[in-house]
């Protein structure tokens, strides 16, 4: 029992950094109808940032979250005007495919120049753990967690609160109204991807200060991410956040009720029942 | 559906013989080549009846690629059945496996199927990296055997590899002639559309879509049959990952999808310069190849997203 609730625990924890990681895929994915299969290398580039501040500058991983989140912003902006929105016209299977070519040349370049060891960072300013009625907390783990949910609750306000939010979630309900109102869609269009970007650049951040760091690293979290998405159904916000805890909780749970190995395999499966009863996703 | 016409007979005549006669006549490593852009031409004929024409962009193919190696290889390997045999149980339970994800999946279009293809070859990756009595994630040998074509063997040289797989696509390429002239290819591409109009037109959507994935699964089953034959060695790292059925994706792109040929001529381009550019950059273990890989599929999918076999159709026809 104790075991399970620490597994339960545990799962909430790192449900809540797959929740930031998806409400980036999410608007990415409701505002342009384009999977980002790029994602996870996203993310990768972001710790891979943290850790070189960290080890060449000293800069602690949480201090260094706003300079990933204007980095990544950068680069989503400008993958997007330079090759997504070149395809955004063109057949759906390329607008697929596209994100594939990106993510294969970003994990491959990463271990070209940084060699594709493993990589930690040692001490952070909060390392160790909690005790709580026997239930281990890893502080590291935790402070992910809060500023996860700092980091979504602001893009909630953002979305609900500014012209520009309130723009963005237009485009996603009705592109063609949207620009009939004077929305300019296309700076919508980088000024998501460059938002959904940034919010991985801050993932990125938090998760180096208690994850292995390497070129591959990606991969796992951009497929966990699709699931996630697409449980919380199409573009939404809230469905995302809710569906990333739930994937954190069935993964870390389910491993240890069966086998860890299938911990993965589990939330896929988890996936494919619920798209099977609900293929419009949780809050589609 | 226009027939054949003489032109085009003589133009498909000229191209086999070409792949009749090249293999003699190059290096042990161009054969190699010419086997892997065969087998990929293959599972991208059989994608394309599901993608191209019924609309269902599987991202999930090395699923049905990595089960025809297993069945295959598990088969001769324990109860020493004839790899021939094992090509075509692999191929049934390939259309078995895929008519029971295919079932659930039937409602989810777009980039929801393409999410449920990569879950669904992912799970059965994992099971297979973990299931010991298929070798888990040290995966099989196969064992030599007597050289022969009834063993599906052959040790002194790859030349009768060359012409099975040629047979093999030539079937594959039958079936997707067959499918798309027949009354169930205009079903599918009815259902690629619309699905609410084909319903409406009285096609039944499920059922089809489920013919359009089995018969998929069987072709690109077969292909790793052939392949676990060939290199007498499969680990799921080999021949499961998402790797695999992106390239597969690719081939059909590349060449077009939507038409018989286009995935053959995609084959053609791609594998020889992902092979070529492993052989001369990727032999220092830095990855290179995978870099300029990377920016091989993003500028495809930006240059040439409808495929470079609309353009050789044109000039084919022109010349009539």
């Amino acid at each position: 029992m104790q075991i399970l609730a620490q597994q339960l625990v545990d799962g909430v924890l790192i449900g809540l950094v797959y929740s930031l990681l998806a409400i980036g895929l999410t608007l990415i994915w409701g505002v342009m109808n384009v999977l980002n299969f790029a994602h996870g290398e996203f993310l990768m580039i972001g710790m891979f940032l943290s850790y070189w501040l960290y080890t060449l500058a000293g800069v602690d991983p949480l201090f260094s979250i706003p300079l990933n989140a204007v980095a990544l912003f950068l680069l989503g902006m400008f993958i997007y005007r330079f090759i997504i929105s070149k395809v955004m016209t063109g057949p759906p299977l390329a607008q697929l495919v596209v994100t594939f070519g990106v993510s294969i040349f970003l994990a491959n370049f990463a271990a070209f120049i940084w060699t594709p060891n493993y990589r930690f960072i040692g001490h952070t300013i909060f390392s160790g753990t909690w005790h709580l009625s026997g239930i281990i907390l890893s502080v590291p783990k935790v402070i992910s967690s809060v500023g996860s949910i700092l980091t979504s609750g602001a893009v909630f306000w953002f979305l609900r609160h500014t012209r520009t939010g309130k723009a963005i979630l237009a485009v996603e309900m009705d592109r063609e109204a949207a620009l009939i109102m004077g929305i300019n869609t296309e700076r919508i269009n980088s000024l998501s991807f460059g938002i959904g970007s940034a919010l991985v650049g801050v993932a990125g951040a938090l998760l180096a200060t208690h994850y292995y760091i390497y070129p591959f690293v990606g991969g796992t979290f951009g497929l966990i991410c699709f699931c996630i998405v697409a449980l919380g159904g199409f573009g939404s916000i809230e469905g995302a956040f809710i569906a990333g805890i739930i994937v954190g909780v069935v993964q870390t749970v389910g491993g240890y009720l069966f086998d860890p190995a299938y911990k993965v395999a589990i939330v896929f499966l988890m996936y494919l029942i619920t798209v099977w009863i609900r293929p419009q996703g949780l809050r589609g | 559906m226009r027939n054949i016409t003489g032109k085009q007979l003589i133009v498909g005549g000229a191209v086999l013989a070409v792949l009749i006669i090249l293999p003699l006549l190059i290096p042990p490593f161009g054969q190699h080549v010419v086997i892997l852009t065969l087998i990929f031409a293959m599972c991208g004929v059989a994608w394309n009846i599901m993608g191209g024409y019924a609309g269902m962009f599987s991202f999930g193919q090395a699923a049905f690629f990595g089960i025809g190696a297993y069945t295959s290889s598990f088969l001769l390997m324990t109860f020493n059945v004839s790899p021939w045999i094992g090509l075509v149980a692999g191929g049934i339970l390939s259309s078995l496996m895929a008519a029971a994800i295919g079932y659930p999946c039937s409602k989810l279009r777009g980039h929801y199927f393409a999410i449920a293809s990569i879950a669904f070859a992912e799970i059965v990756r994992i099971f297979f990296n973990n299931w010991e009595m298929v070798g888990a994630a040290e995966g099989l040998t196969i064992p030599m055997r007597q050289e022969s074509l009834a063993n599906f063997t052959f040790n002194s040289s790859k030349l009768p590899y060359c012409y099975i797989i040629l047979a093999f696509v030539l079937f594959a390429l039958a079936v997707c002639r067959l499918v798309s002239t027949s009354k169930m290819g205009y079903y599918f591409r009815a259902i690629k559309e619309s699905h609410e109009v084909a319903q409406v037109l009285g096609v039944n959507v499920v059922r089809y879509r489920l013919y359009a994935i089995m018969i998929s699964a069987f072709l690109t089953s077969m292909a790793g049959t052939f392949y676990a034959q060939y290199i007498l060695y499969i680990d799921p790292a080999s021949v499961m990952v998402l790797a695999i059925s992106v390239q597969i994706v690719l081939v059909a792109m590349l060449g077009g999808a939507n038409t018989v040929l286009g995935p053959v001529v995609g084959a053609a381009i791609l594998i020889p310069l992902s092979e070529y550019s492993r052989a001369w950059l990727g032999y220092k273990g830095t990855g290179f190849d995978m870099i300029i890989y990377g920016v091989l599929i993003t500028a495809i999918s930006m240059y040439r997203p409808n495929g470079v076999w609309g353009a050789l159709a044109g000039v084919v026809r022109r010349e009539k």
